[in-house]
């Protein structure tokens, strides 16, 4: 055993013990700060794992054919792709772990935090395991472990029936997905007793054509509804609003990117190339999910489903990297490829990090405010100076403004996009133009919600008592935050770097990518390989900071007079919240202009003086948006569903005869399949 | 290094031009109407007298207030050391392309659209939301025009797309670019709040955006912004001018070939404000609902450059 894997097991050993010493835990107290350390001690390990990967470039391998021995025994592999998914879990937990010692505190005497505390670790130990994982069976293993740990933290504040609503959700939708795997690994599987990922890689190259496609489909649908693509997307807005904050920033900043993880280790690693229908699929589905997420993003009042539903437009842009490596690699232009799949991974980082923020932050908000809803908000910044600084960081990089990480990103998933233009085929590459068209729509919108997100609840004057007397939380939240957000500033400027590394790791997955073309780095620049477009967030910085201090300086040496005095208010007396614009007032014309999509259910009641209908008394005005897609879809699948179980439920008689008819005939008729196949 | 002076002090050319090109367009269009109007150099004064003045700030206003004009100016003029102005930029010294002049103006639209939520006044608000949304609904067609023109040149990079087309004189004139210019003059017009998007001289409180959204702003920081916005808008021009119609930019740091850039520049921003200023005569403000329909319009004819720059290749 070397470094990696004493680095393993004392992630494992970490995330053990708090979970098994926390169920234990003397008290409520005793029992959060166990939570916290063993995920600290878990996180490290797992961190120090991926790291010693990444500098010594060599995968670790370690089996244990006897635990379970049936399903194929416990199989890890670290190779570079796993390590970085093992890298980002493990390193947006240290933050989530820290942050939860305070944030739970609330909880204390209404929940158990022993029983969170088994899961919280179970859920980081789950997540760490997916990306190790060197067979199948310790791939469903973990996987299930993930799910299944989370949807217990999801249910922390089961007592409201809208959680209860999620977890059923959320239960539903990742067993969807589960289902849909194990076909998908067992086509692939060239025999019962050889399911590592080796086994599969070799026998993915001998399928036919069609079942390859196959593979590829299910592959998408299972991870897609993990990572939350659009129309999969339906237990993101529902279970991440749920969970405590640290547990949302969790599930939204790295549990959705292990679907991402999926698909690239089944698409890039083991298919390799394919037609290329199976990019512009994934490009669709990447179109249909950044679109659909910040246009429901910006109609939404609750800051946590707003935040969610950004969540499910930037896995829709990463979907748009790896859709255009797909493309590209079909049409063997494997150096352009690796830009797709490599801001698709830098863009995963990156999401990772501001989406951590954005959460961490606005729990902050919700223990402080008491509210989620953006309307009882404002004027935030006053009494949380700090947290609010920290928000418009993650709000910042979120709207993919440069210098910020973000940026970095959105700028390389344009570039591969671009590229699309090499392809020969002019049908096929006039896909890409649209697909850029796509991209920048959803930029553009994803900054006016992320100046809603930040304007209505963190500016001007406070719309509610709560958010009137809010006040900054405990240093560590605002320390770990800091922490966060540094890692959007440096993520961005050091964004060359960072990419260096991505394509390091899809190098390793496929030789092919390293062809010339065109290196995509050089120094501080981030380069095309489509041309020679190039770009600097660094320089970008420094330029803009020089000025800023430049005018400063001149300002500051003429001397600059301050006044303060109230908003002008064309003669009324008092200024009042009520005057100020709300969340839905700011998201107005987009949601006229987009109505087709929004179809708002709205209800206006106006109550007049008997004497006269010129006299109003009272005015009511309600309106919802009902996200019809999900309805559409939906809908008739729950019917559906219904109404076959009312009909399985005739099969329950009550009757010990008729059980024991049901067992001779199960029995017979699996004798008949056995003997057919023989 | 002589590439860096250059770079610098075309940019402070532009940022001294700038208040002129806004003022040339308001005596222009006074003259239209058959009003005497302030001279050109109108706002050169009007910048002064307000670096003379004390700033007011809303009680309610927090340090985004004050921060923002600061960040407006300093975007808008790193944005104008990216564009080709006087001297075509040579790669290595270049910190940006097309994309990130993009999304460096739109961070200081956020910027600005967040000081106008600051003040808690309505009409703030009411700007915010107005600008965020032109902003977004303009971002494809700008992504359009911008992969149009990258079809054509290989690259999104300033340098190459100008060398493109003044190695390429033909492709000038060809369907895609025309229709690509034409998108992006329509977007100039929406991104720098000119008519028929939003009316620059009103201070009517409801057919404000841009207005609207700095009507708290005074002393210095209003100079900043304004100072800014103009800069905005001669960065537009320029690139609609140098990208579409390149010829007259010095290729060389020879001391002719600036002096016959700086002219052609002025030339070219003047063309191109003249147009403003009858177009500004000629037509009405549209209504803020029938705004989608002319940017989805400005849309199509990006696609259309696309289209026709494809089967043109």
């Amino acid at each position: 055993m070397n470094a990696t894997g004493i680095a393993l097991s004392v992630m494992v050993a970490g995330y053990a013990a708090g979970a098994f010493l926390a169920a234990l835990a003397p008290s409520q107290r005793a029992a959060r700060l166990i939570t916290a350390l063993g995920a600290l001690v878990g996180g490290s390990g797992g961190l120090a794992a991926a790291l010693i990967v990444f500098a010594t470039r060599t995968p670790y391998d370690i089996a244990f054919p006897n635990l379970v021995a049936a399903a194929g025994g416990v199989v890890l592999r670290l190779d570079l792709l796993g390590a970085l998914f093992l890298a980002l879990v493990a390193a947006v937990s240290l933050p989530a772990a820290v942050y939860g010692i305070t944030y739970t505190a609330a909880y204390e005497g209404r929940r158990s935090l022993r029983v969170f505390g088994l899961m919280f670790n179970g859920f980081l130990l789950g997540m760490c395991l997916v990306p190790c994982a060197g067979n199948v069976f310790t791939f469903l293993l973990a996987w299930e472990f993930m799910a299944v740990t989370s949807y217990f933290l999801v249910m922390t504040e089961s007592e409201h029936p809208e959680t209860r609503r999620a977890g059923l959700w959320y239960a539903a939708m990742t067993h969807f997905g589960f289902v849909l795997l194990v076909p998908m690994f067992l086509l692939m599987a060239p025999g019962a007793d050889r399911t590592s990922f080796a086994d599969l890689r070799a026998g993915a190259a001998l399928l036919p054509a069609a079942v390859r496609s196959g593979v590829f489909v299910l592959a998408l649908v299972a991870f897609g509804s993990k990572a939350g693509i659009v129309p999969l997307h339906v237990w993101l807005p529902r279970a991440h609003p749920a969970a405590p904050a640290h547990v949302s920033a969790l599930m939204s900043g790295v549990m959705i990117k292990l679907g991402v993880y999926g698909l690239l280790r089944v698409a890039v690693d083991f298919l390799g190339t394919g037609p290329a229908w199976w990019g512009g699929l994934v490009l669709l589905a990447g179109s249909a999910s950044a679109l659909g997420g910040v246009l429901y993003a910006l109609a939404e009042n609750d800051l946590k489903r707003l935040l969610a539903y950004s969540s499910v437009e930037n896995i829709g842009v990463i979907f748009l990297g790896i859709g255009a490596g797909l493309v590209l690699q079909s049409y063997g232009l494997h150096a352009l490829a690796l830009v797709g799949f490599g801001a698709a991974l830098l863009h995963s980082v990156n999401h990772a990090c501001f989406k951590a923020l954005l959460f961490l932050a606005t729990g902050n908000v919700d223990h402080q405010a008491h509210t989620r809803n953006m309307e009882q908000m404002g004027g935030l910044i006053k009494g949380m100076p700090q947290t609010a600084t920290l928000f418009l960081i993650g709000s910042a990089a979120a709207a993919a403004l440069p210098p910020l990480n973000g940026f970095a990103s959105e700028w390389m998933v344009f570039q591969a996009l671009l590229s699309g233009a090499q392809i020969p085929r002019p049908e096929v590459a006039m896909g890409a133009p649209l697909a850029v068209g796509v991209l920048a729509l959803t930029s553009g919108l994803a900054a006016a919600c992320f100046v809603k997100a930040f304007g209505i609840s963190f500016l001007a004057m406070p719309r509610s008592e709560g958010a009137a007397h809010a006040t900054e939380s405990h240093w560590s939240t605002r320390a770990v935050m800091g922490v966060l957000a540094a890692g959007c500033v440096l993520l961005g400027l050091a964004a060359p770097r960072a990419f260096g590394g991505m394509s390091r790791i899809l190098v390793s997955l496929s030789p092919g990518m390293s062809i010339a073309p065109a290196p995509t780095t050089a120094g501080v620049w981030l380069l095309s390989p489509y041309g020679i477009a190039q770009v600097s967030p660094l320089l970008m910085a420094s330029l803009l900071m020089s000025v800023i201090v430049v005018v400063a300086a001149v300002m500051r040496v003429r001397g600059l007079e301050l006044r303060r005095a109230d908003t002008w208010g064309c003669g009324r007396i008092r200024q009042t919240p009520r005057m100020e614009y709300t969340s839905s007032a700011f998201a107005e014309p987009l949601r006229r202009i987009f109505a087709e999509l929004y179809r708002p259910a709205e209800d206006l009641s106006v109550s007049v003086h008997a004497e006269s209908p010129y006299f109003v008394r009272a005015i009511t005005y309600t309106s919802q948006v009902v996200p019809w897609i999900e309805k559409a879809f939906y809908d008739p699948v729950i019917r559906g569903t219904r109404a076959l179980a009312t009909h399985v439920r005739r099969l329950q008689a009550g009757s010990v005869h008729v059980y024991l008819l049901y067992i001779t005939g199960a029995l017979f008729v699996a004798l008949a399949v056995a003997w057919w196949f023989e | 290094m002589s590439r860096y002076v250059a770079l610098v002090l075309q940019t402070l050319v532009a940022v001294a031009l700038a208040p002129a090109l806004t003022g040339f367009i308001r005596w222009l269009k006074a003259r239209l109407q058959g009003r005497r109007g302030a001279p050109p150099w109108q706002p050169y004064f009007e910048i002064r007298k307000l670096f003379g003045k004390e700033a007011v700030v809303s009680h309610t206003a927090s340090w985004i207030f004050t921060a923002t004009p600061f960040v407006v100016f300093s975007t808008a003029v790193v944005v104008a050391s990216l564009v080709p102005l006087v001297v075509v930029p040579s790669d290595p010294f270049v910190a940006g392309d097309l994309f990130a002049a993009v999304y460096l103006l739109l961070l200081g639209t956020f910027f600005l659209a967040l000081a106008g939520l600051d003040t808690g006044s309505p009409f703030g608000g009411m700007g915010a939301s107005r600008e965020m949304t032109v902003v977004a609904l303009t971002e494809p067609t700008v992504a359009l025009s911008i992969v149009a023109l990258a079809l054509n040149a290989g690259s999104t990079s300033f340098s190459q797309i100008v060398a493109h087309t003044l190695a390429e004189p033909s492709a000038a004139l060809g369907s895609g670019h025309l229709l690509a210019f034409a998108a992006l003059f329509i977007v100039t017009l929406a991104e720098t709040g000119r008519m028929p998007v939003d009316n620059p001289s009103t201070h009517l409180e409801l057919t404000m955006i841009h207005e609207a959204m700095v009507l708290e702003y005074s002393g210095p920081y209003l100079a900043l912004i304004e100072w800014g916005a103009s800069l905005k808008l001669l960065v537009f021009l320029a690139l609609a001018a140098n990208l579409f119609m390149p010829w007259g930019i010095a290729l060389t740091l020879a001391p002719l070939a600036l002096v016959v850039g700086l002219a052609s520049l002025v030339a070219k921003l003047g063309v191109l404000a003249v147009a403003i200023a009858v177009l500004e005569t000629r037509v009405a403000k549209l209504r803020l609902f029938r705004v989608p329909e002319l940017l989805s319009a400005s849309f199509v004819l990006a696609l259309l450059a696309v289209m026709s720059t494809f089967l043109a290749r």
